[in-house]
């Protein structure tokens, strides 16, 4: 069977769209909307130090090391919430720009010290090369996808109680916080994967727009997660679509802006939650908005003094 | 090369002098030394000001707008470009100052009227406009607008970028950073009172009548300034030059001033290090200074004053030691009560009484260096000081035991223990304290005679 | 109340103390329960009575203490001990329905991987008639007043079908019929053999409704039948005021922990 080019660069953007949707809406529910971004920059590092050691540019060998250093990434950011006194804004801000800046100075030296054309392509881990992909790469969406969408299925009650009542799922015997550490790794898992495929920025956003999304569609969390799946889904349809008919558009970023579009709409459209529904108290909000754009928690015990 | 010299030896270079010199110490060209000085001037600016900037941040928890910007600004440049076709500068700054502005009033407008987390209504917008912005620059492809260029910035180039600036010869950059530096500094001086009060608690600062949401806008505005002029030396990494020097200052001092002072150095010090480092290596500057940014907030994590790991395990250990050493003595004062004399105890049975634990070992050696044990022959005896010590303590906790009788529904056998512990902090005042609200102060609740105190 | 052997007891909890930041907010409780019953927890704001709770439960940890139900430590039996909690702690936005909710309360028996059936499904809806909530099964959560939200972690904990249930304020934001049915069923459990330790803000309906009171400002002032334990005095004892020298003792521990 002949697949074209586009065929297959569909079904790899489809496949992480759903399993992103998916993951993602726990890490929406649980507010680690952006612990995927930050992730996603900490395995730039692990894809340097792969390279440097192996000497090897095979997919898989990268990835993995991506996959250690995001884990790596994750666990420092929950150390950190624990030893010292920086609030979670702070620590994920910590964490990606030093383990990003660590990327960068490794992907600069493997540049100098190895002047051949692949390698460590930083645009491309920025936004991808979805355009480039092979059936390998699809095979390892794939199977990420299956691996995760079974994982979800199976531990889906627990997952649910430890999303909404952290509490309760700890005085019911649940070891809440090895079930955190497994959505991590789910989390980062997707992620990694989808970075050859999407980049960086991209990839995070994937995670988190379809599932914002979904929540204006549904009050079952269920229906979320297949609403979520599905959003992801057709954003990678659609944006691969697109990039296919419009030369030099590189399609990572389409991917995103598709989904954006459907975040809009479902912000807009969506019955009982949408704006349109809600607009005498839409209005309200937009003038209060503009005139307070303050963050929503700034309960002190910052205690700094002059 | 040309054009170059022949600019220089119509505007000077500031410091030239200074910098020939330090050019003939080094054996280096004055050429090299010159474009070190601009690297490390330009690279030292930004860091001032985002150090500056990121302090706020931290303190109104917003640090995550300097990400979001960082990425947003793109959709700036790209609009602009989009609009006018064309690369000029001005505009371009406007443009993604603009963006920084419609990045912050989105976020908060997805999270009101959506009901949107927070955190996820700012990752939507700023991946939809980074994603927008990566569009548009791509097709943009064959002119100047370089994405690479654009995402990490080059401090070297900006460094060795000298164009003349009011009769000096002086890198590039400059001319947005030093602005922006002295407008971060006004707004600062400006609203110090409003910010000092708005970070630490907007709800008050609000009913003193401080506009709370125009402070907020106009620093949002700054922020978006800073992260924009930055952005054109070290690209992305502005969110490292944003935070981490300001978690730096956090984590050493709880003062405001200090605070500022403590991130600017160790802004600049990243900065400086970073481009010895990526001289040594051969690597990307920013990269770099955030790396050294990171080795510098590890090291204040670990050794900072009160707060740091190090510190905390330190007293930890030293409250135990203490309290394995009171143990020690008042075991020993217990002995010598019921048999009438003193009893030495051999060292090994010292450290039992201590408890054996780490804190055990050194409790004895603690107890010695004080005075308050005397060691002869491997027995150990308490010494006049130590009597005294013991007495005190025993005293704290038969008032402490006779106090919990008096006012909490215990049954006997349950009195010891907390005793036990709590007799390690209470002083002569809580002892006072203790006697004058016992009704019977003579005895404990076994009938053992509470201590006088020890003269 | 304190009996010397304390292994056939319901719940013990043995010299417990809890602190915050290292500054000590419950001092040294003793407790014995050895008969099914409703005990109700009384004191003032401050006094420690939702901690107390949360550390049986083992949310908060204990500096110093012991807890054993039925002999065995909370954490082997956690299937018979249910809890409500006050309020606060949950996403009111989380897309979940008021049934969904109070299926949770079976999850701990399903274990592992196993979604609740139709005979969970009618426990749950059994439950929330009982408390008066059998119409807004279909809910979203968020879509409650706080007395409804608060009935329906309620029905949570009875779809546990638990041996000794925790509840702290569970009738705050209620109204006085609803109350009533709420005591009941209580009540009702209790002659079922289930014991209810219940943190109560009103002292006025304590003798009614409750068989055994604990008086706790940050330590147990008197606990017994409230009969014997509910006297004017003793309420003297726990409402009169803090003991201003456990706040500075908590305050010395603090600075020695901090300066040493």
């Amino acid at each position: 069977m002949f697949l074209t080019q586009t065929t297959l660069v569909l079904w790899g953007t489809v496949l992480l769209g759903i399993t992103a949707g998916l993951v993602g809406t726990f890490a929406y529910l649980r507010r680690r909307a952006l612990a995927g971004d930050v992730i996603a920059h900490a395995a730039l590092p692990g894809l340097c130090l792969a390279f440097l050691i192996t000497q090897s540019r095979s997919m898989g060998v990268l990835l993995t090391g991506a996959l250690l250093t995001g884990i790596a990434g994750a666990f420092l950011m929950s150390l950190l919430r624990r030893i010292s006194r920086l609030r979670e804004d702070a620590i994920l801000g910590t964490v990606l720009s030093i383990a990003y800046g660590l990327g960068i100075a490794l992907t600069r030296t493997i540049q100098n010290h190895h002047r051949n054309e692949r390698g460590a392509d930083l645009e491309s881990f920025i936004i991808g090369r979805a355009a480039t992909m092979l059936a390998g790469d699809v095979l390892q969406i794939a199977a990420t996808s299956v691996a995760c969408s079974i994982v979800i299925v199976l531990m889906y009650k627990e997952l649910k109680l430890l999303s909404f009542d952290e509490s309760f799922c700890r005085v019911q015997g649940w070891p809440a916080t090895r079930l955190d550490l497994l959505l991590m790794l789910l989390t980062a898992v997707t992620v990694i994967t989808g970075l050859p495929a999407v980049g960086v920025v991209l990839t995070a956003a994937l995670l988190v727009i379809p599932a914002a999304a979904a929540r204006f569609w549904t009050d079952r969390l269920s229906w979320m997660m297949a609403i979520a799946a599905g959003i992801g889904g057709a954003s990678g349809a659609i944006g691969t679509l697109l990039s296919a008919r419009l030369d030099q558009m590189p399609t990572g970023p389409l991917v995103v802006l598709t989904a954006s579009t459907l975040f809009v709409v479902s912000w807009m459209f969506a019955p009982k939650r949408g704006w349109l529904w809600n607009r005498g108290a839409a209005q309200e909000e937009l003038a209060a908005a503009a005139k307070e754009i303050l963050p929503t928690n700034t309960a002190g015990d910052t205690e700094v003094v002059s | 090369m040309n054009a170059i010299v022949l600019l220089a030896e119509q505007v000077p270079v500031p410091f030239a002098s200074g910098l020939s010199t330090i050019a003939e110490w080094l054996g280096q060209s004055r050429l090299t030394v010159e474009n070190a000085a601009g690297t490390l001037l330009v690279g030292g600016l930004c860091a001032a000001t985002c150090a500056l900037v990121g302090c706020f941040l931290l303190l109104r928890r917003m640090s995550l707008l300097g990400d979001a910007l960082s990425h947003s600004v793109l959709a700036g440049v790209a609009g602009v470009f989009l609009l006018t076709g064309r690369i000029d500068p001005v505009p371009m700054f406007l443009g993604a100052l603009l963006a920084g502005i419609v990045t912050a009033v989105a976020t908060q407008f997805i999270h009101r009227t959506g009901s949107v987390p927070e955190d996820s209504s700012i990752g939507i917008v700023f991946t939809s406009l980074f994603a927008f912005g990566v569009v548009v620059i791509s097709r943009a492809k064959g002119v100047h607008l370089d994405l690479d260029c654009v995402l990490f910035g080059d401090v070297a180039f900006a460094g060795m970028n000298f164009k003349p600036t009011l009769n000096w010869l002086l890198p590039e950059a400059i001319r947005t950073l030093v602005p922006a530096l002295i407008i971060t500094i006004v707004f600062l001086i400006l609203c110090w009172k409003e910010l000092q009060l708005t970070s630490f608690d907007p709800v008050h600062a609000a009913t003193l009548g401080f506009s709370v949401p125009l402070i907020h806008y106009l620093m949002t505005t700054v922020v978006a300034m800073v992260t924009v002029s930055a952005m054109n030396v070290v690209g992305l990494l502005v969110v490292a030059l944003l935070i981490v020097p300001a978690c730096i200052a956090r984590m050493l001092t709880d003062r405001l001033g200090r605070m500022l002072w403590i991130a600017v150095l160790s802004g600049m010090s990243c900065t400086t290090a970073g481009y010895f480092w990526a001289l040594r290596l051969n690597s990307s500057i920013a990269g770099l200074a955030a790396v050294v940014a990171g080795a510098e907030l590890a090291t204040a994590i670990l050794v900072a004053p009160k707060h740091g790991l190090l510190d905390r395990l330190r007293r930890s250990l030293q409250l135990k030691i203490r309290i394995a050493a009171e143990d020690v003595l008042a075991g020993l004062f217990r002995r010598m009560e019921r048999a009438g004399e003193a009893v030495p105890e051999s060292v090994p049975g010292c450290r039992t009484l201590a408890g054996n634990g780490v804190a055990g070992h050194f409790a004895v050696h603690w107890l010695s260096r004080r005075g308050l044990l005397v060691t002869a022959n491997g027995m150990a005896q308490l010494s006049d000081k130590g009597r005294r010590y013991a007495q005190g303590l025993v005293r704290s906790h038969r008032l402490w035991e006779s106090w919990l009788d008096q006012n909490f529904d215990l049954p006997p056998d349950h009195l010891h223990a907390p005793a036990e512990a709590m007799e390690h902090f209470i002083g002569p005042v809580i002892q006072r304290q203790l006697e004058d609200d016992l009704d019977q102060p003579g005895a404990d609740p076994h009938g053992r005679e509470i201590p006088e105190i020890p003269e | 109340m304190n009996a010397p052997d304390s292994s056939g007891a319901i719940l013990d909890l043995h010299d417990m103390t809890v602190a915050y930041d290292r500054r000590p907010v419950l001092w040294n409780v003793d407790l014995t329960l050895h008969k099914p019953g409703l005990v109700a927890i009384v004191g003032p704001n401050g006094a420690g009575k939702s901690t107390l709770i949360k550390a049986v439960m083992g949310l908060v940890p204990m500096t110093s203490g012991l807890v054993t139900a039925w002999g065995r430590s909370v954490d082997e039996q956690r299937q018979r001990i249910g809890y409500v909690p006050q309020r606060e702690s949950v996403d009111w936005d989380f897309p979940i329905n008021v049934l969904e909710t109070v299926l949770m309360g079976t999850y701990g028996e399903l274990g592992w991987f196993r979604r609740p059936t139709a005979r969970h499904r009618q426990r749950a809806l059994k439950c929330l008639e009982q408390v008066g909530m059998g119409d807004f099964a279909y809910r979203q959560i968020g879509q409650l007043s706080g007395g409804q939200q608060q009935r329906v972690f309620l029905a949570r904990a009875l779809a546990q079908e638990a041996d000794l249930y925790f509840m702290d304020e569970p009738m705050a934001g209620v109204d006085a019929a609803t109350e009533r049915i709420i005591f009941d069923l209580l009540k009702t459990l209790r002659d079922a053999g289930r014991t209810i330790v219940v943190v109560h803000h009103d002292l006025r309906t304590v003798p009614e409704y409750f068989d055994e009171v604990v008086l706790l400002n940050v330590r147990v002032v008197a606990s017994g039948p409230v009969g014997r334990t509910f006297t004017p005095e003793k309420l003297q004892a726990t409402y009169g005021g803090r003991l201003s020298i456990l706040d500075t003792m908590a305050e010395a521990v603090r600075m020695q922990q901090e300066t040493e």
